[in-house]
C-alpha cells in the first residue's frame, strides 16, 4: 500500500494538492473516469456492468455505491509575520494546543524547515511550568532575522504541517509511524480497493476539507448522489493506561473499528449489519468503535439529497490530531479485506423497506 | 572536520548523562586526529591531549578545555499495559515531551513517540491542565508481551531530535547543548595543528554535566591544568522572552563575566577576539553560571577559569537552535586565544612555577 507515501505528503485542509496529485497518479489506470470538482474533491468513477444495473434497479439492490476518504489533514496556517522574522500561526482543524511544543513544521509548497520554539525551562519561573501555553504565544522560527527575510521565505495564508517522518515499528501487529494516518490511512485503503472489479458503479471520493467541517463530502456525494456509501476513516485510538478505566474508543491491533453511531451519524444498521456478518463469515478480526466521539465524512454524506445510507470503516490510530501517530498494518489490511468481501456482498443487500 | 557534518553526527549520537558511550566514540575518532594522547578516565571524560612546543627554559603549561557530551533524556521506570512509564534525567519542561518521538535503547533500539490522548476525547477542562510526568507514556508499537522481551526498567531513552536547517545559517535539534562545544574544541584543535602553541592543551568531553557537573570535577581534578576554560550554551535570542535575559544568536560567543570567570581570562579571550576580528558579546554572569566551568574553578587549589557561551535558542528541547557562524567563530577564537599563550600571562595570573 502506498502509505508512506501518503503519510508524508502535506495537504493541511484548504491545500490538498499535493495528496491528490499522489492519488491521481495511483488510481488514474485503475479507473473508467475521474475528475477534480470546484472544491478540489478527487471523484473516480469505477464502472461496473450495465445488465446488473438494470437488475439492480428492478430488485432494489444497489447500483452506486461511493466510497469517500478524506485527503486533508489538521495543520497550521501562517497568519502574521513578526518583525524580527518570526512566524505566528493558528491551528486548521482540531489540535490540542498543548503538542505543538518543540515540534518541527514543513511550512508552504516549498517545505521550508521551522520549529515552534519555546522558552527554555532555565528562565521560567516556577507556575509558568503549570501553565498551558496558547497557541497566540507561539510562534515558528524559520531562521529569519527580519519581516523582509521571512517573506522571500514564506507568505501570510501559507500552510504547515507537521514533520514526521514515515517509519516501520514492527512487532507483532506491524506498527507504523507517521503523521496523519487521518485519514492517510481510509485513503490507502480505498486506492486498494480501486484494483478490483465490481459488477456495480464504484465512486471513489478522495475529499477535501473533512477536519473543517466535512465540506468536501458534501458536495462530493451532491455530485454523485450514490444509494449507499461508505467511509474510510484512520480513527481516534485511545488505549493509553488510565487512573479511570475509561473506553479506549478503539484498540490497536483489534481490527477495523466499525461505527455504530458517532457525533455525526448513526450509521445505516443494514449496513452495519452486512459489515459484521462478513466479517464474521470471513474470519476477519473487528471491533466496534465505541460511540459518541467524533465525526466523519457520513455525517454530510447520509444527509445528502433525500438522505443516503452510510456507514464507517476506521483503521484505529493512535495520537491522531497530534504530530506522530501508530497504526498498525495488520488493521490496515484487515480493513481492505472486509471491504473488499463487504462490497462483494452488496448485491445481495436489500435496500428496500 | 566540516562544522555542521561534525555537529548533525554528534546530535543524532545517543548518550544521556552516565550513559555517554555511543557519543563518545564519535568525539575519540575526531579529537584523535589532532592529539598525541586520548584517554577515558574513571567517570568517562574524554581527554585528549595535544601538546605543545615550549622553550624547555620555561615551565610546563597547560590549558584545559571543557565541553560536556551529555544530554537531558529520560529512564524507563515501569512497564504498563504495553506502554512505559519514564523519570527525566536532567531538567526538563514536561510540557515539551508530549507528543514527542523518543528512542528506546532496550535490548534493540526502538523507535517510539510520548503519546497524547486525541482532543476529540478531553474536556475543557483536560485542555487547560499541562500533562504531569504520571499520565506521560512511551508508545513503541509492541505488545505487552513483546515488549517484556526488549525492554527493562532502567533502559535509557532519548529524544529524538531532526537535524533542521533554517535559512541564515542556523540550525535546529537535540543535545546542541552542549555538543555544540565539543564541535568547537575539535575546531580549535584542527586550527591548532597549523598554529604553533607553547602550552599543552587538554581537549576534554566531561560527561554528567546536566546531573550536576560531575564529569568536569574529576578530569579537571586528574587534569590539574593551569586554567581552563568551559564552552557550553546560553541562552539566545527568541521572540517572548526579555532582551536582558538573552543575547542575539548568530552575534558571536558569549564571554562569560562573574565571579565565575577570572577577570583576566575573559580580558585575555576579548583581546584576542578583537585582534582576530572575531564579533562576540559580553554575558554578564551574577553568581552560579550553572555549567562546568563552576566545577573546574574550585578543583584542587583553584584555578584561573573562563566561561564561553554559544547563544542558542529554545535550550533543554528537541528543537535547540544555534547559528553555525558561532560555532566557527567560537573554534578560532580558542585557537587564537591558546596560540596567545606565553609564561608572561602565566606570571600575570600568578601561576605557580611548578603546578601541582
Amino acid at each position: 500500500m502506498l502509505l508512506r507515501e501518503l503519510s508524508e505528503a502535506l495537504g493541511v485542509s484548504g491545500h490538498e494538492g499535493a495528496v491528490r496529485e499522489l492519488i491521481l497518479a495511483a488510481i488514474k489506470d485503475l479507473v473508467d473516469e475521474h475528475h477534480v470538482d470546484a472544491l478540489g474533491n478527487l471523484i473516480a468513477l469505477k464502472k461496473g456492468s450495465a445488465s446488473v444495473s438494470r437488475r439492480a434497479k428492478r430488485t432494489g439492490t444497489p447500483a452506486k455505491v461511493m466510497v469517500a476518504a478524506h485527503m486533508d489533514e489538521v495543520g497550521l496556517m501562517v497568519v502574521f509575520l513578526e518583525r524580527e522574522g518570526s512566524l505566528r500561526f493558528r491551528p486548521v482543524g482540531g489540535i490540542d494546543e498543548r503538542v505543538l511544543l518543540s515540534k518541527r513544521v514543513l511550512i508552504g509548497d516549498n517545505k521550508v524547515p521551522g520549529v515552534i520554539g519555546v522558552k527554555p525551562i532555565h528562565l521560567l519561573e516556577e507556575k509558568q511550568r503549570n501553565q498551558v501555553m496558547r497557541v497566540q504565544e507561539m510562534s515558528i522560527d524559520i531562521g529569519a532575522s527580519s519581516k523582509d527575510e521571512a517573506e522571500r521565505l514564506v507568505k501570510l495564508g501559507d500552510y504547515a504541517a507537521f514533520d514526521v517522518p514515515f517509519a516501520e515499528l514492527g512487532g507483532p501487529w506491524r506498527a507504523v509511524k507517521g503523521k496523519a494516518f487521518d485519514d492517510r490511512a481510509g485513503c490507502a485503503v480505498l486506492i486498494e480497493l480501486l484494483k478490483e472489479s465490481y459488477p456495480f458503479d464504484l465512486y471513489a471520493a478522495f475529499t477535501v476539507q473533512e477536519e473543517v467541517g466535512l465540506r468536501g463530502a458534501q458536495v462530493a456525494a451532491y455530485s454523485i448522489a450514490p444509494e449507499i456509501a461508505f467511509v474510510l476513516e484512520g480513527t481516534i485510538c485511545d488505549d493509553l493506561p488510565k487512573k479511570r478505566d475509561v473506553s479506549p474508543t478503539t484498540t490497536l491491533g483489534g481490527g477495523p473499528a466499525l461505527t455504530v453511531m458517532d457525533r455525526s451519524v448513526v450509521a445505516d444498521p443494514r449496513l452495519v449489519d452486512l459489515l459484521v456478518d462478513t466479517a464474521q463469515k470471513e474470519g476477519i478480526p473487528h471491533q466496534f468503535k465505541q460511540p459518541g466521539m467524533g465525526s466523519t465524512d457520513a455525517g454530510a454524506i447520509h444527509l445528502t439529497r433525500e438522505g443516503v445510507p452510510s456507514a464507517v470503516v476506521s483503521v484505529p490510530s493512535r495520537y491522531i490530531h497530534s504530530p506522530a501517530c501508530v497504526l498498525s498494518r495488520d488493521d490496515l489490511d484487515n480493513t481492505l479485506r472486509l471491504m473488499r468481501a463487504t462490497l462483494a456482498r452488496i448485491q445481495g443487500l436489500d435496500l428496500n423497506r | 572536520m566540516q562544522i555542521k557534518d561534525f555537529l548533525l553526527r554528534l546530535s543524532q549520537a545517543s548518550g544521556i548523562s552516565g550513559y555517554e558511550a555511543p557519543v563518545r566514540d564519535l568525539i575519540r575518532a575526531e579529537f584523535a586526529q589532532y592529539a598525541s594522547e586520548v584517554r577515558t578516565d574513571a567517570m568517562g571524560s574524554l581527554i585528549a591531549l595535544a601538546r605543545g612546543e615550549r622553550n624547555p627554559e620555561t615551565p610546563r603549561r597547560s590549558i584545559m578545555l571543557a565541553g560536556h557530551m551529555d544530554e537531558i533524556g529520560l529512564l524507563v521506570t515501569k512497564l504498563e499495559k504495553g506502554f512505559l512509564r519514564f523519570a527525566t534525567v536532567g531538567g526538563f519542561d514536561l510540557r515539551v515531551l508530549l507528543g514527542q518521538e523518543v528512542v528506546v535503547h532496550g535490548r534493540q533500539d526502538l523507535p517510539g513517540i510520548i503519546g497524547t490522548r486525541p482532543p476529540h476525547v478531553l474536556s475543557a477542562e483536560d485542555r487547560e491542565q499541562t500533562v504531569p510526568l504520571d499520565k506521560l507514556f512511551i508508545d513503541v508499537g509492541l505488545s505487552a508481551g513483546e515488549l517484556e522481551k526488549l525492554v527493562r526498567v532502567g533502559d535509557v531513552v532519548t529524544l529524538q531530535g531532526k537535524f533542521f536547517e533554517l535559512s541564515n545559517d542556523l540550525v535546529s535539534g537535540k543535545a546542541f547543548d552542549d555538543r555544540a562545544a565539543v564541535v568547537c574544541i575539535a575546531s580549535c584543535l584542527q586550527h591548532l595543528s597549523t598554529m604553533k602553541h607553547a602550552w599543552d592543551v587538554y581537549a576534554v568531553a566531561t560527561v554528567q554535566e546536566e546531573v550536576g557537573l560531575k564529569g568536569a570535577l574529576t578530569s579537571t581534578y586528574g587534569i590539574a591544568p593551569d586554567i581552563g576554560i568551559a564552552i557550553d550554551v546560553g541562552h539566545g535570542n527568541m521572540l517572548g522572552v526579555s532582551e536582558v535575559d538573552t543575547l542575539p544568536i548568530g552575534g558571536g560567543p558569549m564571554l562569560g563575566l562573574g565571579s565565575n570567570i577570572h577577570p583576566l581570562m575573559y580580558s585575555r579571550l576579548a583581546q584576542t577576539a578583537k585582534a582576530n576580528e572575531i564579533p562576540y558579546q559580553t554575558d554578564p554572569i551574577p553568581g552560579r553560571s550553572g555549567t562546568d566551568a563552576w566545577a573546574m574553578q574550585v578543583t584542587r587549589e583553584g584555578l584561573p577559569t573562563a566561561l564561553i557561551s554559544i547563544p542558542l535558542r529554545y535550550m533543554h528541547t528537541t528543537v535547540e537552535t544555534l547559528s553555525l557562524k558561532d560555532l566557527e567563530r567560537t573554534g578560532r577564537l580558542l585557537a587564537h586565544l591558546i596560540a596567545g599563550l606565553d609564561e608572561a600571562f602565566a606570571q600575570e595570573l600568578g601561576l605557580r612555577a611548578e603546578p601541582s
